[in-house]
C-alpha cells in the first residue's frame, strides 16, 4: 500500500504549486487543480480503506501497518523523530473522513468563494490544511503528531484570518492560535515527560499493551499522582485545546469569522476532533495505565457538552450556534472515550465515540455548508435576518433538515445510532452520567430545531430582513456537496462500525440497546416539540421565556463570561501587571545600571580633568614641590 | 595555504577591491562578487567536510593548519573546523550574502559602509575558523570595532548613544574574556594557546572557579545574557539594516559559540559546579526577553527582545551540557541567525517604505506589499516555532535535551523555557495581526510598492535556508551532533 | 690631582662662588616663573634658569674636569636651544596675543579644552 504516501504528498505539492503560483494566472485554475488533487486522494483513501479492511485482518484483529517511514531528526539514540504513515483502523477511518469532507468543501468553495480576493490563496491554505490533517492522522509517533498538530493550528490560523482586512477575523485567528498554542504547551510537556521515561515516541510501542515500559514512570509520583498520570493528563490538555473543551473552548466560536466552508472543514469535521483522535490513539495507555485520567476526560467532556449546549440555545448568529453545538458534540465524544474500558465489550464507548466522530463529521459539515448556503443567499449571519426560506431554498432546506434530525438523534439518521451507543456506554458506566447526557441530547434537539425553524419557518417582521434582496437557491456546485453529505448521513448509521473500529482492533457487533434508544428518542422528540412550539411561528413565547430566565439568558448570551475572564487574565494580569512593569524594570533598573556606570565614569573623568587646570604656573608649583619631595625622600628616607 | 584561510582572504580582497571603486556600480560589483564567493566557499566547505567525515576521518578538527606567529607566547595562526564551525560559517556566509543585497540602496557613503562591512566579515569568519585562543580573541575584537562606526555613522535614531553603549558593553565583555583567556593560558601551564591542546591539559579547579565565570560572562555579554543584554535593543534599533542582520544573525552567535568552545570545553569542572547560577540567568533571559517584547511598539525593539529570549535559549541549552541540548543550541544559533536576519531585513525594507517602525502607525501592509507581508508572516512563524521552519527543530532539540536532566531545578527552568514559546506566539501574532493584516492604518501607505528584485533575492535566500533547515534537519543535526558528541564526552569525563 | 689643577689656575674665585651665583640665578628664575603673570617675564625667568645651568656647566667643567670639554659644549648647546626656544615661544606669544589680546598666563588655558 505504498500508494498511500501519495495521499499525503499530493496536497503538499498542490499547496506549493498554488501557493507559489503567479497571481497573473486565473484564480479558477488554482481551484480546479486543487479540487482535482483532492478528488484523487479521496479516491486513493477509499482504495486504501478497502484494501486495509479486507487484507489486514489477521488473528482476530486488524494489524497496524507502516508502509513508509523516514528518519527526520535524531534527538538521542532512542528518541528519534520519524515521519511515516501508520495505517490502522482509526487512521484509515480518519483518512476517509478527512478526504471526503475536504473534497466536499473544495467543491463547494469553487462556487462559494467565487470572485473573492485571494481565491488561489484560499485553495493553497486548504491544501496545506488537508496535508497537515492527513499527516496528523497517519502519524506513526507522537512527535510526528505534534508536528502536524502545529501545522493544522497554523492552517487554521491562516484560514480564520482569510479576510485579513477585517479586524474581527484577525483577532479571532490570533485568539484561536494562541489558545491552542497555550494548550499545546501542555501537550509538548506531556510528550517530553512521557518520552523521557519510556524512551520512545512510537505509538506502536506505547500502545502495545506492554506495561513494562511504564515501569519507571508509573512508580514515580509527583504531587499525589504518578508521573505517568501527569504526562497523560498534560497530553490530554493539548487535545482539549484543539478540541475546544471547557475551559479552552473560547477560540472556536470566534473562529467562525473565517469563511463558512472553512468552518465546515476545520472547525466542525476534522481539526477540532483531533483531540478525540489523540485520546483514541493513546487509548490503551489511558484505559489500562491511567484510568483516573480517563475518568477526568469523561467529566470534562460531560461538563463541556452541557455548558455549550446551554449557550447554543440562546445564540443568534447561526454559525455560533453550530460552533457551540460542535463543542457540545465533541464533549459527547470525549464522554464516550472516557467511560469506555479496554477490550472487546468494555470498549463500547470507544467504538461509539469514533462512530460519532465519523457521523458527526458528515452531518456537521452538512450543517455548516447548509448554513453557508443560507448566508450566501441572505448576506447575514444572524437568524433575525432569516425566516421563511424553506420554499426559496428547497435543497438547502431539505438537507439541513436531514442533518438536524441526525444531530437530534432521530432514527434512521446516522446521529441516532452513534449517539445512542455513547448513551448506552454512559449508562453502563454510571447512570447519572447517562441521564445528564440524555438531557444534553434533548437540549441538542431543542437548539438545533430552534435554529432550523428560525431559518426556514419563522415569519419574523420583515423590517429586520434584507427584503429588497431576493433570495435564491444556491448554484448546483454548492447544493451537490449538500446532497452527497445528506445521503451519507442517511445511510451512515447502518455501517457496521464495530466491525472496523474497536478499542482492541478486534470485532464488535453493535446491538441497539432499545431501552436507551427509546428514552433518547423520546427526549429528542420532546426537544423538537418544544422548539416547534416556540419558534415555528413568530410569537411572544420566546420573549416571555427570556424575561422569566433573564439572568440565565444574559449569562448564556455572554457565554458565561469566560471570555471576559480570559481577557482579564491576559490584558490585566499578563500585559499590565507583568509585561509593563518588566519593560519599566528593563529600561530603568537594568539599563539604568549600565547608564549609571557610564555616568559615574564620566563624572570621575571630569574630576580628574579638573586637576589639569591648564595654568602652567600651577603645574610648575606641583613640579617644584614634587621634585623637592622626591629629592627629600631620596636624601633622608632611603 | 589552507583553504579555510580563504574565508579571511576573500573579505580582505573585498576590502582591497573597494578602495579603487568609485561608482555605486563598482562598489556593488565588488560586494556581490565577494559575498557570492563566500557563499560558494561555504557550500563547498560543507561538501568537503561531509565528504571527509564520510570517508572515515574522525579527528576533532578537520583541514587544520598552523603558522607560528609569536613563538615565545605560543601565539599561532591556527585554523580548523568541526561540524559546529562549519554550520556557523555556512550561516555567516548566507547572512553576509543576504546583507549585501539588503543594503543595495545604501546612499550615504556606500564605499565606506562596505569597507567596514567587509572588516566585520573578516572578524566573523576568522573567529569561526580559529583554533587558537589568541587569534580567536583577535578576530573577535576585529568584529566588534566596525560595529561602532557602522552604527554611529549609518544608524538611525539616537545612534551615537547606541553605538557607544553597544561598543562599551561588548568591550567590557571582552575585557572579562581576556582575563579569562589569560587564566586559561597560565592555569594550564602556559605551554599552548591552541584549543585542542589546551583541552588535554587540566586547569586546577581553584583557578577554574575564577576564570570560568569570567570567560562565560565575557561571551555571555555578546550572547545577550541577562542582565548584560541592554546593548541589544538600543544597538539593534539604531543599526542600519544589514548591520542588524549581521550583528543579531552572526555576531551574537560568537557569544554562544565561544561560551561552549572556550568556557565550557576548557573548564568543564567549574562549568559543572557553577552552571546553576548561569542557568538561572539564562532562564530569566528567555522568559524576560519574551515578556519584554510584548510591551514594545517599535518593530526593531520587539525583535531585539525576541533575540534576547532566543539567544538566552542558546546559552541555556549549552549550560544543560548534554549532547542533545548542545546540538539544539547550535541548531538554535543557526535558526535564530537566519530568522532574525530575515526579520531585520524585512523591518528595514518596511521602514524604507513607511518611514516608521512603530506598530501603532502601520496596518494592512499585506494589501500593498504582499511579498513582504508573506515573508514577515513566515519569519514570524519561524520565530514562534512552526514545524517545517528552522525554529521548531532547534527548540525541540533543546527541550528534549533539557528534559534529559531530571533534577528539580532543570525541570522548573525547562518548563519556564517551554512556556516562553507561548509568549513568543503572543507578541509575534500581535505584530503580524496589526501591521500585516487588518485595515490600512495610514492612507499614504496605499501608494507603497512591493519588494524589488534585490530585496526579493535577499529575503528569498534567507527563507529558503529557513525552510531547508526546518524541513530537512537530519543532515545538519547529524553533522553538528557528530562533532558535539566528543566534546560533551570530554566535558562530562 | 684636582687640587693641583685648582692651584695651578690661580683660583682667586673658588668653585663654590660660581655655584652660589648660579643657585641664586636659578631660584630667581624659579621664583619668577612661578609668580610672574606675564608670559614674557616667565620666559625671561626660564632663560635665567638656563643661564644658571650654563654657568654650572662651564664652572664645573673648568674646575673639576679641565681635560674634558663636554661641559662647554653643553653650555653652548643650551644657549643655541634657548635661542630657538625663545624664538618659538615669542612666536606663540604673538599669536596668543593676537587671539586673546593678552599675554597674561592665566588667560592662556584654552588648550585644555
Amino acid at each position: 500500500m505504498q500508494y498511500a504516501l501519495v495521499i499525503l504528498l499530493l496536497p503538499l505539492l498542490n499547496f506549493l504549486v498554488t501557493g507559489l503560483m503567479d497571481t497573473r494566472w486565473k484564480a479558477r485554475v488554482a481551484g480546479t487543480i486543487s479540487t482535482v488533487a483532492i478528488a484523487v486522494i479521496t479516491l486513493l483513501s477509499y482504495v486504501t480503506a478497502y484494501e486495509y479492511f479486507t487484507t489486514r485482518f489477521q488473528d482476530g484483529s486488524y494489524q497496524a501497518f507502516i508502509p513508509f517511514e523516514l528518519n527526520w531528526l535524531r534527538f538521542t539514540d532512542t528518541l528519534q523523530v520519524k515521519l511515516g504513515l501508520l495505517l490502522d483502523p482509526i487512521s484509515v477511518m480518519m483518512l476517509v473522513v478527512v478526504t471526503t469532507v475536504s473534497l466536499m468543501v473544495h467543491l463547494y468553495s469553487l462556487s462559494y468563494m467565487k470572485g473573492e480576493r485571494g481565491f488561489e490563496r484560499y485553495y493553497a491554505f486548504l491544501s496545506l490544511f488537508t496535508f497537515s490533517m492527513l499527516g496528523l492522522v497517519v502519524a506513526t509517533n507522537i512527535f510526528q503528531m505534534y508536528i502536524f498538530w502545529e501545522l493544522v493550528g497554523v492552517s487554521s490560523y491562516l484560514l480564520i484570518g482569510f479576510y485579513y482586512t477585517r479586524p474581527a477575523a484577525v483577532a479571532a485567528a490570533k485568539k484561536a492560535f494562541i489558545v491552542t498554542r497555550f494548550a499545546d504547551l501542555f501537550f509538548l510537556a506531556g510528550i517530553l515527560l512521557l518520552s523521557y521515561y519510556t524512551q520512545t515516541f512510537d505509538f506502536t510501542a506505547l500502545t502495545s499493551g506492554d506495561g513494562r515500559m511504564f515501569g519507571t514512570i508509573g512508580s514515580l509520583t509527583f504531587m499525589g499522582g504518578s508521573v505517568l498520570s501527569w504526562a497523560m493528563a498534560l497530553i490530554f490538555i493539548g487535545g482539549a485545546g484543539k478540541s475546544a473543551l471547557f475551559p479552552l473552548h473560547i477560540w472556536l466560536p470566534d473562529a467562525m469569522e473565517g469563511p463558512t466552508p472553512v468552518s465546515a472543514l476545520i472547525h466542525a469535521a476534522t481539526m477540532v476532533v483531533a483531540g478525540v483522535y489523540l485520546v483514541a490513539r493513546l487509548f490503551p495507555v489511558y484505559a489500562v495505565q491511567t484510568p483516573e485520567v480517563l475518568h477526568g476526560i469523561a467529566y470534562t467532556g460531560l461538563f463541556t457538552a452541557l455548558f455549550s449546549a446551554v449557550i447554543a440555545c440562546v445564540q443568534t448568529d447561526i454559525k455560533r450556534v453550530l460552533a457551540f453545538s460542535t463543542i457540545s458534540q465533541i464533549g459527547f465524544m470525549m464522554v464516550g472515550l472516557g467511560v469506555s474500558g479496554y477490550g472487546a465489550h468494555e470498549g463500547l464507548g470507544y467504538m461509539a465515540s469514533l462512530f460519532h466522530l465519523f457521523t458527526h463529521a458528515m452531518f456537521k459539515a452538512l450543517l455548516f455548508l447548509g448554513a453557508g448556503s443560507v448566508i450566501h443567499a441572505v448576506h447575514s449571519n444572524s437568524m433575525d435576518d432569516m425566516g421563511q426560506l424553506r420554499k426559496r431554498m428547497p435543497v438547502t432546506h431539505l438537507t439541513f433538515l436531514v442533518a438536524c434530525l441526525a444531530i437530534a438523534g432521530i432514527p434512521p439518521f446516522s446521529g441516532f445510532f452513534s449517539k445512542d451507543e455513547i448513551l448506552a456506554a454512559a449508562f453502563h458506566f454510571s447512570p447519572p452520567v447517562g441521564w445528564i447526557l440524555s438531557g444534553i441530547a434533548g437540549l441538542t434537539a431543542f437548539y438545533m430545531f430552534r435554529l432550523y425553524y428560525n431559518i426556514f419557518w419563522n415569519d419574523k417582521p420583515p423590517t429586520s430582513r434584507h427584503a429588497e434582496h431576493p433570495v435564491h437557491e444556491s448554484p448546483a456546485l454548492m447544493t451537490l456537496p449538500l446532497i452527497v453529505l445528506a445521503l451519507i448521513t442517511l445511510v451512515a448509521g447502518f455501517i457496521p462500525f464495530g466491525r472496523f473500529v474497536t478499542s482492541d482492533r478486534g470485532l464488535y457487533t453493535i446491538s441497539l440497546d432499545w431501552q436507551v434508544a427509546a428514552s433518547s428518542i423520546l427526549i429528542a422528540l420532546a426537544g423538537i416539540g418544544l422548539a416547534t412550539v416556540l419558534y415555528r411561528r413568530n410569537n411572544d413565547k420566546p420573549a416571555r421565556l427570556k424575561l422569566k430566565f433573564a439572568g440565565l439568558h444574559e449569562a448564556a448570551t455572554h457565554r458565561f463570561y469566560i471570555d471576559e475572564i480570559y481577557l482579564f487574565l491576559t490584558k490585566k494580569v499578563v500585559f499590565n501587571s507583568i509585561s509593563r512593569p518588566l519593560a519599566w524594570f528593563d529600561r530603568h533598573i537594568v539599563d539604568g545600571f549600565m547608564n549609571l556606570l557610564a555616568t559615574v565614569s564620566n563624572r570621575v573623568s571630569v574630576r580628574i580633568k579638573g586637576i589639569q587646570s591648564g595654568h602652567i604656573q600651577q603645574y610648575a608649583w606641583v613640579f617644584l614641590f614634587a621634585t623637592l619631595a622626591i629629592a627629600g625622600i631620596l636624601l633622608f628616607v632611603v | 595555504m589552507n583553504f579555510l584561510s580563504l574565508f579571511v582572504v576573500v573579505p580582505l580582497l573585498m576590502l582591497a577591491g573597494l578602495f579603487p571603486a568609485r561608482t555605486m556600480r563598482q562598489i556593488r560589483a565588488v560586494a556581490v562578487t565577494g559575498a557570492s564567493l563566500l557563499m560558494v566557499l561555504a557550500c563547498w566547505l560543507v561538501w568537503m567536510y561531509l565528504a571527509e567525515r564520510s570517508s572515515g576521518n574522525t579527528s576533532e578538527m578537520l583541514f587544520t593548519a598552523e603558522t607560528v606567529w609569536y613563538p615565545s607566547l605560543h601565539i599561532n595562526y591556527s585554523v580548523g573546523v568541526d561540524g559546529i564551525s562549519v554550520a556557523m560559517i555556512l550561516l555567516s556566509a548566507i547572512i553576509v550574502f543576504a546583507g549585501v543585497f539588503a543594503s543595495w540602496k545604501m546612499e550615504h557613503l556606500p564605499r565606506e559602509f562596505f569597507l567596514w562591512f567587509s572588516l566585520l566579515a573578516i572578524g566573523v569568519f576568522g573567529f569561526f575558523i580559529s583554533t587558537n585562543l589568541f587569534t580567536m580573541f583577535m578576530f573577535y575584537e576585529i568584529a566588534l570595532i566596525p560595529m561602532y562606526l557602522l552604527i554611529g555613522v549609518w544608524g538611525t535614531g539616537k545612534k551615537e548613544y547606541s553605538a557607544m553603549k553597544l561598543t562599551l558593553m561588548l568591550m567590557g565583555g571582552s575585557a572579562l574574556l581576556l582575563v579569562g583567556i589569560f587564566g586559561i593560558y597560565y592555569g594550564s601551564g602556559a605551554s599552548t594557546l591552541t584549543i585542542t591542546e589546551l583541552a588535554a591539559l587540566t586547569i586546577p579547579i581553584e583557578l577554574q572557579r575564577y576564570f570560568f565565570p569570567l570567560t562565560f560572562m565575557g561571551f555571555g555579554v555578546l550572547g545577550a545574557l541577562f542582565p548584560f543584554h541592554t546593548w541589544s535593543p538600543d544597538g539593534h534599533a539604531s543599526a542600519p539594516t544589514a548591520v542588524s542582520m549581521l550583528h543579531a544573525g552572526v555576531l551574537m552567535k560568537l557569544g554562544g559559540y565561544g561560551a561552549f568552545r572556550v568556557a565550557m570545553y576548557l573548564m568543564p569542572e567549574a562549568a559543572g559546579e557553577m552552571s546553576w547560577i548561569f542557568l538561572i540567568l539564562t532562564g530569566i533571559s528567555v522568559v524576560y526577553g519574551a515578556f519584554g517584547a510584548i510591551h514594545q511598539t517599535d518593530l526593531k525593539y520587539i525583535n531585539a527582545y525576541s533575540s534576547v529570549s532566543h539567544c538566552g535559549l542558546v546559552l541555556f541549552a549549552i549550560l544543560m551540557g548534554n549532547e542533545t541540548s548542545t546540538t539544539g543550541a547550535i541548531l538554535q544559533m543557526v535558526s535564530h541567525g537566519l530568522m532574525t536576519a530575515l526579520f531585520f531585513a524585512l523591518i528595514g525594507m518596511i521602514y524604507g517604505r513607511t518611514h516608521t517602525r512603530l506598530v501603532t502607525e502601520m496596518g494592512g501592509l499585506m494589501k500593498v506589499m504582499p511579498f513582504l507581508g508573506v515573508s514577515y508572516v513566515i519569519a514570524g512563524m519561524a520565530s514562534l516555532g512552526l514545524p517545517g521552519l528552522s525554529g521548531f527543530v532547534a527548540e525541540m532539540t533543546i527541550f528534549v535535551g533539557a528534559f534529559q536532566e531530571p533534577d528539580l531545578l532543570h525541570r522548573v527552568l525547562t518548563f519556564g523555557a517551554i512556556a516562553s514559546i507561548v509568549i513568543t506566539a503572543v507578541y509575534i501574532l500581535r505584530v503580524v495581526g496589526k501591521i500585516i493584516f487588518g485595515p490600512m492604518a495610514d492612507r499614504h501607505h496605499e501608494q507603497l510598492t512591493d519588494a524589488v528584485w534585490h530585496e526579493r533575492l535577499s529575503v528569498g535566500v534567507l527563507i529558503a535556508a529557513i525552510v531547508a533547515v526546518g524541513s530537512f534537519p537530519y543532515w545538519l543535526s547529524e553533522m553538528i551532533n557528530e562533532s558535539v558528541a566528543p566534546l560533551i564526552t570530554h566535558i562530562l569525563r | 690631582m684636582g687640587e693641583s689643577i685648582l692651584t695651578a689656575s690661580q683660583a682667586y674665585i673658588p668653585l663654590e662662588a660660581y655655584i652660589l651665583v648660579s643657585l641664586i640665578m636659578f631660584f630667581a628664575g624659579v621664583y619668577g616663573f612661578l609668580v610672574r603673570r606675564s608670559v614674557l617675564l616667565m620666559l625671561i625667568s626660564v632663560e635665567l634658569m638656563l643661564n644658571a645651568a650654563d654657568l654650572n656647566f662651564a664652572a664645573i667643567n673648568r674646575y673639576l674636569y679641565p681635560e674634558h670639554s663636554e661641559g662647554f659644549f653643553f653650555a653652548l648647546f643650551t644657549i643655541a636651544i634657548a635661542a630657538c626656544e625663545t624664538a618659538v615661544a615669542i612666536a606663540i606669544f604673538i599669536n596668543a596675543y593676537r587671539n586673546l589680546q593678552s599675554v597674561k598666563v592665566n588667560s592662556i588655558s584654552t588648550l585644555k579644552e
